[in-house]
């Protein structure tokens, strides 16, 4: 396949997502998240169908995507790993089991790991406090967590 | 009541009848917290089997999150026995057993509920203090109703409320109503909501909005998702009362995309709704319309400010905006504005039906009605529970809660959110209202309760709660996004133990810049973890800025994602 083949199609599933959005009220805001729902990132290309289909600047839908930080502009790995921080993890003992999960997946900090399987993110609070310390696998959640299961869980991600 | 809502119930009662007459009910409770210990799972199992005896159904979490997957068993008596900590052998256990008989399953069940006395051993629900000391208004049906269910929600008793305001009240009556119960804004800032409304009410402009905030942000409270997740009909009542008081037509739910659970439910509740003509154009036949949308927003917690949501629906970035003017006269899209969190309009169907004298007749003086605590941390039962205001904070932490978790004894609270304060021992016998803990340095705000035990240093929670607001700060006002680093950069150091003698003075100076020099509450409170830590606990920071304990272990450095284009 020619590269500008695959650039049709993915643009083509930008457009797609701006204008089946499912929700009446369309901003650039909805339109970014419609991107990142069904491409998991926003490439240079739906920054342009968006100011097009909006009707705003480049300038005006970088500012919107630069500023909430789920919006990312590389593809991330297969999987992503949200590890929480927040104040009820952190006493719980979250700092090591992510510590673990760095060493594990060897991931330095935020990122993919070295095969593109893994993208590891820091979260401020999964919402699932009483669990605590909790992770997340694309949006399902593991709670009550220890090493032996973060081990388990870091097992699944890998294979 | 009107022929609609006649009809309406009558449907209601032919499902229910359906659901449970002649049948064993198995109700797996299954919201976040359920799924994060495998609940799901446990429902997909109990799905799969087949009994011409047994209805498995899916309901949101009671709040007694620590006993979770927690499974409820309806038998065709009506008796309900109720199972904690249940795992994939003990759910084929139950469906087995309650296949074949009626008696009691003893194993992991920790309560039930009957009006006649079925097992000496196992208690009743109401005699457990987690529950008994509870009163819950806002979370009326939590445990009971499928999420977003409408015919569920209806057998409750629901959209009773707004059958009675259309056809009995006029919209003065209902802001009158809501006014008198005391009412305040559950959000943090605690504001008289009948108030609020009356500013917006009066306004004749052609198109006026209503919002509800569920951003919840703040980390170690989720009962706002909790209401949207567990019972979104509630809140979709609420905000049609509130549109209706406010002669408003339009409203948006605002909450963080990725909370995939409370999204399903709430759009599945709106669009129930407008099935059933509880929305769009002339609700139950009356001359009243009112459209609902859920907005998502990306990852910010400044976003949930009042005015930084109105950017966040419009689109754009969501620094938060200079006020006035204010959001009542010109708010989402420049229109008049109304906003309310979500628990504040999960009160109102209620106050609506039984009235404000009622309302009124729970909590104290100045702040009437319950909160809704979400326990978490150091504690025996970490969970969401609905209590009276001024319950004290030692009943909570002790009757509800069940204390500390471990032989370590309680050191420390923080409430309120990461601007929260931390709130030490003495404050324990502060009452929980809106007045009584802002006395005492922290806020009720979200109604998160953090619990540490005395392993944990207070400056290491507050090194995390600090990192958190300069992570979050949107950097519009730099006394904000400068001072934040700054605390933090200084309280890194205290934790290194190579702090220098001036830090103390340092922290004060940043504190109070931050709190004149920044637009909304993120700068202006940063410094209260600080402030309210030191009013505690001291002598332990003082330690800390003479580098007389140990360093802390390291924490992650949270860094703000940064464009990286791909070529």
């Amino acid at each position: 396949m020619s590269e500008k083949h695959n650039s049709e199609k993915l643009r083509n599933i930008i457009k797609d997502s701006i204008s089946n959005q499912k929700r009446k009220t369309v901003t650039v805001l909805s339109s970014l998240l419609a991107v990142q729902d069904s491409l998991h990132y926003i490439p240079d290309e739906a920054i342009e169908e968006i100011s097009k289909h909006c009707k705003v600047t480049i300038n005006d839908v970088w500012s919107v995507a630069s500023f909430y930080t789920n919006f990312r502009f590389t593809p991330p790995g297969d999987k992503t790993l949200d590890v929480c921080w927040g104040p009820s993890c952190h006493i719980n003992g979250a700092q090591k089991l992510i510590n673990q999960a760095h060493d594990e997946l060897d991931i330095k900090g935020e990122g993919e790991s070295e095969d593109k399987k893994v993208t590891l993110r820091y979260s401020t609070c999964l919402g699932a406090c009483a669990q605590s310390p909790v992770f997340a696998i694309d949006h399902k959640m593991f709670g009550k967590l220890d090493e032996t299961k973060v081990t388990k869980i870091i097992n699944t991600l890998k294979n | 009541m009107t022929e609609q809502y006649k009809k309406l119930e009558e449907l209601a009662n032919k499902y229910l009848d359906d659901l449970y007459k002649n049948k064993t009910v198995i109700k797996v409770q299954t919201g976040t917290s359920g799924q994060a210990v495998g609940a799901d799972e446990i429902f997909s199992l109990l799905s799969s089997k087949k009994s011409d005896n047994i209805n498995v159904i899916e309901v949101g979490s009671m709040g007694l999150m620590y006993l979770e997957p927690l499974v409820v068993v309806v038998l065709p008596t009506n008796d309900q026995i109720f199972y904690a900590n249940v795992d994939e052998k003990l759910t084929e256990k139950i469906f087995e057993h309650y296949s074949t008989t009626n008696e009691i399953l003893k194993e992991n069940s920790f309560a039930y509920e009957s009006s006649r006395n079925l097992d000496e051993s196992i208690p009743k629900l109401n005699e457990l203090p987690q529950f008994s000391k509870q009163l819950r208004i806002a979370t009326r049906n939590f445990g009971e109703v499928t999420p977003g269910d409408i015919l569920q929600y209806i057998s409750t008793g629901g959209y009773s409320a707004l059958n009675k305001a259309l056809f009995e009240m006029t919209p003065e009556d209902v802001v009158e109503e809501v006014k008198n119960s005391g009412l305040r804004g559950r959000g943090g800032a605690a504001f008289p909501t009948g108030v609020k409304w009356s500013f917006l009410a009066p306004n004749k402009a052609p198109v006026k909005y209503v919002l509800c905030n569920c951003e919840e942000g703040d980390p170690g409270a989720y009962n706002d998702k909790g209401i949207l997740e567990t019972d979104p009909h509630t809140l979709v009542e609420g905000l049609i009362l509130n549109g209706y008081a406010t002669n408003s037509n339009k409203s948006y739910v605002f909450i963080r995309q990725g909370h995939d659970i409370p999204i399903n439910a709430i759009e599945r509740a709106i669009s129930e709704a407008y099935d059933k003509g509880l929305l769009g154009e002339n609700i139950l036949g009356s001359n009243f319309s009112f459209d609902m949308e859920v907005s998502l927003t990306g990852d910010s917690y400044v976003a949930g400010e009042e005015t930084a949501l109105m950017e966040a629906i419009e689109g754009k970035r969501s620094p938060p905006r200079f006020k006035p003017p204010f959001p009542a006269a010109s708010g989402l899209w420049k229109k008049p504005t109304n906003i309310n969190n979500v628990k504040t309009i999960s009160y109102v169907p209620q106050i609506i039906k039984n009235g404000s004298e009622w309302f009124k007749s729970t909590g104290t003086e100045k702040s009437s009605g319950t909160a809704i605590v979400c326990l978490s941390g150091h504690i025996s039962r970490p969970g969401m529970y609905e209590i009276p205001m001024g319950m004290t904070i030692e009943e909570v932490l002790e009757e509800v809660g069940g204390g500390s978790n471990s032989n370590k004894p309680i050191k420390m609270l923080q409430t309120g959110g990461p601007l929260g304060g931390v709130l030490g021992k003495e404050a324990f016998a502060t009452k929980i209202d809106f007045d009584e803990m802002a006395q005492s340095g922290a806020i009720l705000g979200s109604g998160g309760i953090i619990v540490c035990n005395d392993s944990v240093s207070v400056v290491d929670l507050i090194r995390n709660l600090v990192a958190f607001n300069q992570f979050e700060s949107c950097g519009k006002c730099f006394p904000c996004r400068l001072g934040n680093t700054h605390m933090y950069d200084v309280l890194q150091r205290l934790a290194d133990s190579k702090s220098n003698s001036k830090d103390l003075e340092l922290l004060d100076r940043i504190g109070k810049s931050m709190k004149i020099g920044s637009l909304c509450g993120h700068g202006q409170l940063g410094y209260n973890p600080i402030s309210s830590s030191l009013k505690y606990f001291e002598s332990e920071i003082i330690d800390s800025i003479n580098n007389k304990v140990e360093p802390l272990e390291k924490m992650l450095t949270p860094t703000r994602t940064r464009p990286n284009s791909a070529e």
